[in-house]
């Protein structure tokens, strides 16, 4: 790992700089970290009087579930729509802003806010606008002849979750497609422009497999928020409902374990997701070894 | 520009003004909601224009708050959000740059394990960890207290990674000139790296105070006392009404003051801003 070649020395400094956050660590990440996979191999009774080692029932029984594995795929299913709609949408702003030569100043700073709303307040916008009796979005539905309710209809809820969760994130990855188109270098297009090749064929052709760093850099952080940081978003627009239509892994790990009380089950399934939360983190530092080239 | 069209110039504009619209329409619904009584959203059709009831509304919630809803007034829970996002962005702030400093700067036993340990923080995310760091968190006594709300979420990888690589860049000449100059590691600490330092944790500040203001779940865990409700906990608490329509214009006058903080934060410091996000994922 990486020093400075002048270093100071010093026997007891360094450790008591490095002091706080350590404890931090230790006491409320790894120690907690460490109770939660012990706490997967043991079953405590409904009143929480005796503790029994059960091995790997917990994870079998998980598998086993058919409610959990359907949370599975509903994660799969909510992640890939979220990072594809808002990934798509951004991706179409961004080339727009590159092309305006005036006011893109200005056009980011009208995009990049919603990056600031909490996901609790982006739910309920959108809950809001679909509301069945209230709702502006869900009255034009009614209008177009289509009965939206997402208290009733699991595709309806999903929609719901998908555009809030999606909406908050478009700032997030026009940013970063604006600094990627930047860094492109403009004797590409011309020379591409030279050879005859009109404004879509230089996007297909030069513009958008140069951005291919990028476009998978914000896929695994697309996919990591959608697991991670929409929560609040399911909260607050549909409590994972109907019928588990949208209960997604995270709010799954914390309903039972904090409404359901299944310590061992909500156990297991928080290890699971460390595990998952490990194979993105690693996918996103290979990477970003390869992002500094360009 | 490499040629000129006309034409895809205005489609540029108007994919962009589309995009602002799309994008700013859910907020002003919401603030066209929080202007209006009541008794405006019986009809069934949500008003499009600004009602007349704003100032009363705004006022009802930041004095009073809805006390059936469990939720208190604004000014509150906005203060304790405050509390809470400023607690977290300096100490963040506070323990990386010392860390990241003894890694840099130091050679120790244990140096390699201490920065594993850091790394490890970027995988254990709170929303995989809830129940056990809840009941470390209560057998510490830390429930309702702005010491539980803020310290477990001060450790941060990302920010010690941040502060690394940039001492990193710093050229050896000034550690030389320093210790030639006699300043010892504080000294150089205090009056080289903290200066050179300073756009970077505005940089850093900006993200994590935002990061820190829309905390949802950890409040929702470690809060059961109002006098410690986050303003982003009590969108929730009004939104949650059993059985009935909810308080359409106390909801949104929440959102909208929930909202307005890190916006402001945002776009009066929008560089910083989007050289903390791009940094940030280096």
């Amino acid at each position: 790992m990486q020093t400075k070649r002048t270093i100071f020395r010093n026997r007891w400094l360094p450790y008591a700089l490095l002091a706080p956050q350590l404890a931090i660590t230790i006491i409320f990440f790894l120690w907690p970290a460490a109770q939660a996979v012990r706490q997967s191999f043991l079953r405590q009774d409904a009143f929480g009087l005796k503790t029994s080692f059960v091995g790997l029932e917990n994870y079998l029984a998980l598998l086993k579930d058919p409610s959990y594995l359907q949370s599975f795929q509903v994660t799969a299913v909510f992640a890939v729509s979220v990072a594809a709609l808002s990934m798509g949408l951004s991706l179409a702003l961004a080339v727009a802003v590159d092309r305006v030569l005036r006011a893109n100043q200005l056009y980011t700073t009208m995009l990049v806010w919603p990056y600031a709303v909490a996901p609790v307040a982006a739910g309920v916008l959108w809950w809001f606008m679909f509301n069945p009796s209230i709702g502006i979005l869900s009255y034009a539905l009614r209008q177009m002849g289509y009965d939206w309710n997402h208290n009733l209809d699991g595709t309806d809820a999903m929609i719901l979750v998908v555009v809030a969760a999606a909406w908050k994130q478009i700032s997030y990855n026009f940013l970063f497609f604006v600094a990627g188109l930047q860094s492109i270098p403009q004797s590409l297009r011309e020379a591409a422009a030279i050879d005859g090749a009109g404004p879509a064929k230089r996007f297909f052709t030069v513009i958008f497999p140069l951005l291919s760093p990028t476009t998978f850099f914000l896929l695994v952080i697309n996919v990591t928020y959608t697991m991670f940081d929409t929560f609040g978003v399911i909260d607050a627009a549909t409590e994972g409902g109907p019928s588990q239509a949208t209960n997604i892994l995270v709010y799954k790990v914390y309903r039972d374990g904090f409404v359901g009380l299944n310590l061992g089950s909500s156990a297991a399934q928080s290890v699971v997701l460390m595990l998952i939360v490990m194979a993105l983190t690693f996918v996103q530092f290979r990477w970003i070894e390869r992002r500094v080239q360009y | 520009m490499v040629e000129n069209r006309p034409y895809l110039n205005i489609l540029a504009h108007v994919v962009l003004i589309l995009g602002v619209a799309v994008v700013a329409f859910p907020v002003y619904l919401a603030f066209i909601a929080s202007t209006h009584s009541p008794r405006d959203f019986v009809s069934g059709v949500m008003p499009l224009l600004p009602g007349d009831a704003m100032i009363e509304t705004y006022r009802t919630m930041f004095t009073r708050g809805v006390s059936t809803a469990g939720a208190p007034p604004l000014s509150q829970m906005m203060f304790n959000s405050l509390v809470m996002a400023l607690t977290i962005a300096v100490g963040k702030i506070a323990i990386s740059i010392l860390s990241a400093f003894a890694i840099v700067y130091f050679r120790f036993p244990f140096r390699a394990t201490a920065f594993w340990m850091i790394f490890v923080t970027l995988m254990l995310p709170v929303e995989v960890r809830i129940v056990p760091t809840f009941e470390v968190v209560a057998n510490l006594g830390l429930l309702n207290s702005y010491a539980g709300l803020s310290i477990p979420l001060i450790a941060s990888a990302t920010a010690t990674f941040l502060f690394r690589q940039f001492f990193l860049t710093i050229p050896e000449e000034l550690v030389e000139a320093a210790r030639i100059d006699g300043a010892g590691p504080m000294r150089f600490f205090r009056d080289m790296l903290l200066p050179l330092s300073r756009t970077n944790m505005a940089a850093l500040f900006v993200i994590l105070f935002i990061f820190g203001w829309n905390q949802y779940l950890w409040p929702l865990l470690v809060t059961t006392d109002e006098s410690y409700y986050t303003v982003v906990m009590g969108i929730k608490r009004l939104s949650d009404v059993a059985d009935s329509e909810p308080q359409w214009n106390y909801v949104m006058a929440t959102v909208i003051l929930a909202m307005l903080p890190p916006i402001l934060v945002v776009v009066g410091m929008q560089k910083l801003f989007v050289k903390g996000l791009v940094e940030q994922e280096k």
